[in-house]
Formats: structure tokens, sequence, C-alpha cells
């Protein structure tokens, strides 16, 4: 049982930092429709922004949790801006083509980031060591082990996805992104701006990537210009499980995504990846739509 | 003799083929082309196979497969463990050592063609997007349990299989390759399956079994996909799983889009081009990728109907008049009003 509770903890660790990414993935795919490839190397990006803030402003000292905070929003606002650039380079143009060539593209932007990052000189192969951002503290309710990093990891990711929820549902410049979704050209007749709304999504997409990308180094502390691909996989999945196009879908399938890795990990574990597309396959066929999502009818 | 003279005009492919062969086996013998050319020439025939088997699905049905590396290591795993551990192929004869593997790669693909089946008939009522995660979910699920597998070599990797293929072989397969896609695009079955890739409802309507003839795609393209695992094998001689991941299915959707979808030519010159591209940028180091990446989302932006555009060679021409008479425009036209119709928003 302690063990079990023990491992609940990482597991929602885990799961917050895939659901972060699978929000920008749902995001994504909600209003253009389409699976951005791409999305799993802003968590990179972010990681390294963080990385290069902290090593060159601060030089590698503890900063404690509030400048901690500063250098994270930083990193996501400047993944963010680049989420957009790419966004208006590499996908605008291919908005009313077919789905599959927006992937194509995608997969284009990922081998360009992933193999930039790794020819620029100052970034280059090697890993790098992400620095503690603040001292961590453990202690202990009963048998089981806290880290207080992990805590507030925890707390401040569901933060942030109770903000964004808000945002989405309240306020005006949420309520037109869910317009665009629902119908891109009735939209533009009511005036809604879609390219910004658009740009406005990538934004928050790449930016909360770029907030998990940090949360994940912190506490996985390896930094390689690969790290996006297979995490992005897996957040994609659970954006999936959960019912793609769907916020509080994407929350939940991150964190069952998390915990049901943790937990087949600590039993075997090489498996953990394939179980857990072998859990995505098994909800695919019984419920396509994801557990959140709404069957799609289809219209001639 | 002008008999012969037209008959041979009209069917030039027999004398491109083997004088393709000859070239290049010329070249090798004369030392023009060493190993290391030969190895790239045959890993780009590979892709070939892969590229028409992967046309199959996504050029000439319209589904969306985004995990066929997975078929592909079915039928290399199952050829190579056939040759090396079965038969042991490295100490027989050469006549039974060809035997051995026109058998072991036949044992490949129906293995890789009994998965397809397997995935494609429950998978094969989704659409579009869902079909995609669901074949890139096997191609992982595939990898996971060959890791998993010690008679394998898990996931340390299989070393050990027999060289068998050469570069003759290859030659040979990707014209088979090439020769049954094209019969299979110029026979009812090839028009049904471009029927559900134009309409797939209006092809319902017109009493066309939608559910068989996906099948039956899939199933051809994996046995496809099948063999050319198998050349893999008895090319490289060694196996790990973590090369037949989701990387090696993205390389060949790179291939089929940036070739030309939906056209056997395109497929060719797509493969080879960019298999050879990064060798060919080997001298930029680390840059090569780069370049690479970058030209893939310049050609997307710029030629979307991929660098061959849908046309064919003059003797690939197909007696229904190839792809573009059946709306291949509307292959990029027609996902407009879909777009519209999936009325689904954020929540």
């Amino acid at each position: 049982m302690e063990k079990f509770i023990q491992l609940l903890v990482y597991g929602l660790q885990l799961g917050s930092i895939y659901a972060l990414l699978a929000i920008g993935y749902t995001m994504v795919f909600g209003i253009i429709r389409m699976i951005n490839m791409a999305h799993g190397d802003f968590l990179m990006m972010g990681a390294y922004a963080a990385f290069f803030i902290v090593s060159l402003i601060f030089r590698d000292q503890m900063i404690g949790p509030a400048v901690a905070l500063l250098v994270i929003l930083a990193s996501a606002g400047i993944t963010g801006m680049i989420g957009v650039g790419v966004e208006r380079v590499a996908y605008k143009p291919l908005r009313n083509r077919p789905k599959i060539s927006s992937m194509i593209a995608a997969i284009g932007v990922s081998l360009f980031t992933q193999n930039f990052f790794r020819a620029i000189p100052f970034i280059g192969p090697n890993p790098r060591t992400f620095p503690k951002l603040m001292k961590d503290v453990l202690f202990f309710i009963g048998p089981i082990q806290f880290s207080l990093v992990r805590i507030v990891v925890i707390i401040l990711s569901v933060i942030i996805m109770a903000i964004l929820y808000f945002f989405v549902m309240k306020t005006t410049m949420g309520m037109e992104m869910r317009a665009v979704s629902c119908d891109k050209d009735a939209s533009s007749l009511m005036g809604i701006d879609v390219d910004r709304t658009i740009s406005t999504t990538f934004f928050i997409g790449a930016g909360l990537a770029a907030i998990s990308g940090a949360f994940y180094a912190n506490s996985y502390p390896v930094l390689t210009v690969t790290m996006g691909a297979t995490l992005g996989n897996k957040a994609f999945i659970a954006a999936v499980i959960g019912g793609i196009g769907d916020i509080r879908g994407a929350m939940l399938g991150g964190f069952i995504m998390g915990i049901i890795e943790i937990m087949i990990s600590s039993v075997y574990s090489e498996l953990a990846y394939g179980i857990s597309f072998v859990f995505l396959i098994i909800i695919l066929l019984m419920k396509p739509e994801g557990l959140l999502g709404k069957p799609m009818v289809e219209k001639v | 003799m002008v008999k012969t003279m037209k008959w041979l005009k009209r069917n030039s492919e027999v004398i491109i083929i083997p004088f393709i062969y000859i070239l290049i086996a010329g070249l090798q013998r004369a030392g023009i082309l060493n190993n290391y050319i030969i190895q790239v020439i045959m890993l780009g025939g590979i892709n070939i196979i892969m590229t028409e088997s992967l046309n199959l699905v996504n050029g000439l049905t319209g589904q969306n497969s985004i995990g066929h590396a997975g078929f592909m290591a079915v039928g290399a795993y199952v050829s190579a463990l056939f040759s090396k551990v079965i038969f042991n192929a490295g100490g027989l004869p050469p006549t039974s050592q060809t035997l051995v593997f026109l058998l072991a790669t036949l044992m490949g693909g129906i293995a890789a063609a009994i998965f397809g089946y397997l995935i494609g008939t429950p998978t094969l009522r989704l659409k579009g997007d869902y079909l995609a995660i669901v074949t890139l979910g096997f191609g992982e699920v595939i990898r996971s349990i060959i890791r998993i597998t010690p008679p394998v070599g898990a996931a340390r990797g299989m070393t050990g299989i027999p060289k068998l293929a050469n570069l003759f072989w290859v030659y040979l397969f990707v014209i088979l390759a090439i020769y049954v896609c094209r019969n299979f695009m110029d026979s009812s079955y090839g028009r049904a399956c471009m029927a559900i890739r134009d309409n797939e409802i209006a092809a319902d309507t017109m009493g066309i079994n939608t559910a068989k003839y996906k099948i039956i795609a899939f199933v051809t393209s994996a046995f496809l996909a099948g063999v050319a695992g198998s050349m893999y094998a008895h090319t490289l001689r060694y196996l790990h799983p973590d090369v037949f991941g989701y990387t090696k299915s993205t390389d060949f959707l790179v291939y089929l889009y940036a070739g030309g979808v939906g056209s056997i030519s395109g497929s060719i010159l797509g493969a080879f081009t960019l298999t050879a591209l990064p060798e060919v940028l080997r001298f930029m180091k680390e840059w090569r990728l780069v370049i690479y990446g970058g030209l893939l989302v310049v050609i997307i932006l710029f030629r979307p109907v991929g660098m061959f555009g849908g046309n064919e060679f003059s003797f690939l021409k197909l007696k229904t008049g190839g792809i573009k008479s059946v709306g291949f425009s509307d292959l990029f036209k027609r996902k407009r009003h879909q777009e519209l119709s999936n009325k689904e928003g954020i929540q």
C-alpha cells in the first residue's frame, strides 16, 4: 500500500508533465485539425531555454522558487514565440490542404529543429545537465517520502491547467478559439481574426510544452536534443486516450498515462512504452473518440 | 522486323530494366562503384519497395498508415529467424542458400501480411486520423515486443544473419514490387481502391465493398513491406528493434509525399533520391540533416503534389490513363468539405 501511494505520487508528477504537453497537442488539433508532430520539440526548446537562462544569467546558483518560476515563464514566452513563428512559416500555407501534408511538414520541422540544435556549436550533440533550480526538501508522512519540488510541480501544473480552462471557457479570446475550432469560415464572418486566434493557440501550446520541459528537466536533469520525441509521442497518446480536441480529456489522459507508466515500470521497465500503446489501441477500438471526446458524425 | 521494333517501342521496359541492372553491375565490376555506393543503392531499392507498399495504402486507397516500419520489422525478424535459426543458411552451399533466402522472404512477407490482416480488420473501420494513430501504435507495440523477446536478441539486436541478399536480388524484388503495384492499380481492385479514396460514401453507394477492398490493399501492402524487411535483414545482417521505430515509418511517409503520392514513379524517385541525399550531403557533417529537414518543408510548401507530381514514367503508364484520370487533383481538394463537416470544438 505504501509503495502504491509512493508510486502514485511519482505517477502524478510524470502525469502532470504529460498533461501539460498533451494540452498543446489537443488544442492545435482542435483548432486546425492537425497532428503537430513537432510539438515534442517545443518541450526540448523550453528546457534548453530555461537551461541557458539559468546558466548564463545566474551562473548555476540556486535561485529559489520565485525566480525559478520567472525563469520558467520566460522560457515559456520564448518558446511560445518560436511556436508562433513555426506556424506562420511552415503550417499556415498548408491550412487548406489535406491534413497529411501539414503532418509531413511537421515531421520536416521536427527533423530540422532537432538537427539544427545538434549542429549549432553552443548546444551540440552532447547531453547537458540541468542545474537545480531550488533546494529540495524531503519529508515523510508516515512511511511515504515526499519531495517538495515534486509536490510543487504537481500543484503548479494543476493551477496552470485551471487557469487555461478558465481562459478558454470564460474570456473573449477563449470563446474565439472555440468558435474557430467549430467553424473557421463562419467565425471569420463574425469578425474573428482567425490568423490571430490560431497564433494564440500555438503560443499557448508551445508555452505549455516549454513549462512541461522545464518541469521534466527539473526532475530528470539530462537535456538532449531528442528528448522531445519520445515524450511527445507519449503525450500524444495521452491526448488521444482522453479524447483529442478536448482540453479536459488531455489532462485526464496525461495523468492516466503518467500513473500507468510509473506503475508498469516498477514491475518491468522494458514494458512501459509498449503497454501504453496497447492501452491506446484498446481504447481506440472500444471508444474511438477517446474517454471524454464526442463522436464525430460524418456528413456527406 | 518492323513489328518487333514497334513492339519494343510500346514495351520499352523490356530493354530499360535489364539495361539499368547491367549498367550498375558493370560499373561495380569495373570498380567505379565501391561497396559503400552499392550498399546505398541496395538500401535505396529496399526503400523503394517500402514506399511502393505505403503508396498502396496512403496513395491509392486514401487511408493514413503511419506505422509501416512495424510490418517491415515483422518481415525482417521472421525471415531472419527462418534463415539463421531454422536453416542456419550461413553454412549451406550457394544453391540451397538461394532457396532458403527466397523461402525466408516469402515467410517474412506472409507473416507481415497476417499481421496486416489482424490489424486491418478491426481498425479499418476507424476514420482518418484514428487509423493513423492505431497504425503508429501497432508499430511501437511490435518494437516493444521484439525488445523483450530473447530468441531474436531482445534489446541487444539480432546478429549473425547470413548475407544472402545482393544487388541482383534486391533489384529483382524492386522490379517485382513495381510490377505488382502497377498491375494492382490497373486492375478492378485498384480502381475500387481509388474510388474509396476519392469518396468513400459514393463508392459504398455504387456497390463497392469498401471494407473488403481496404483490407485487400492493406494486406498486399503489408506483404510487400515484409518482403522489404527480409531484404533489409539479409543485406545489413544486423537487426535492432529501435531501427524500426516511429522515425523509420516517418521516413517512408516522407519519401512517398516528397516524391509524389499516388504515383509509382513518384515513389521510386522520392525513395531513391531521398535515400541518396543524406549520403551525398555527408561532406556537410552535422548540417546535412538540417538541410534534409528544411528541404522537406520547402518541398511540401512549394510543390504539394511532390517532386514527380502524380506523373508516371512512360513505361509505367496505366491503361486507365494513370492516377490523374481518376481525380488526382481532387486528392488535394476533397478534404475541404470534410474539414467543414467535421464540426467539433475545443471544450
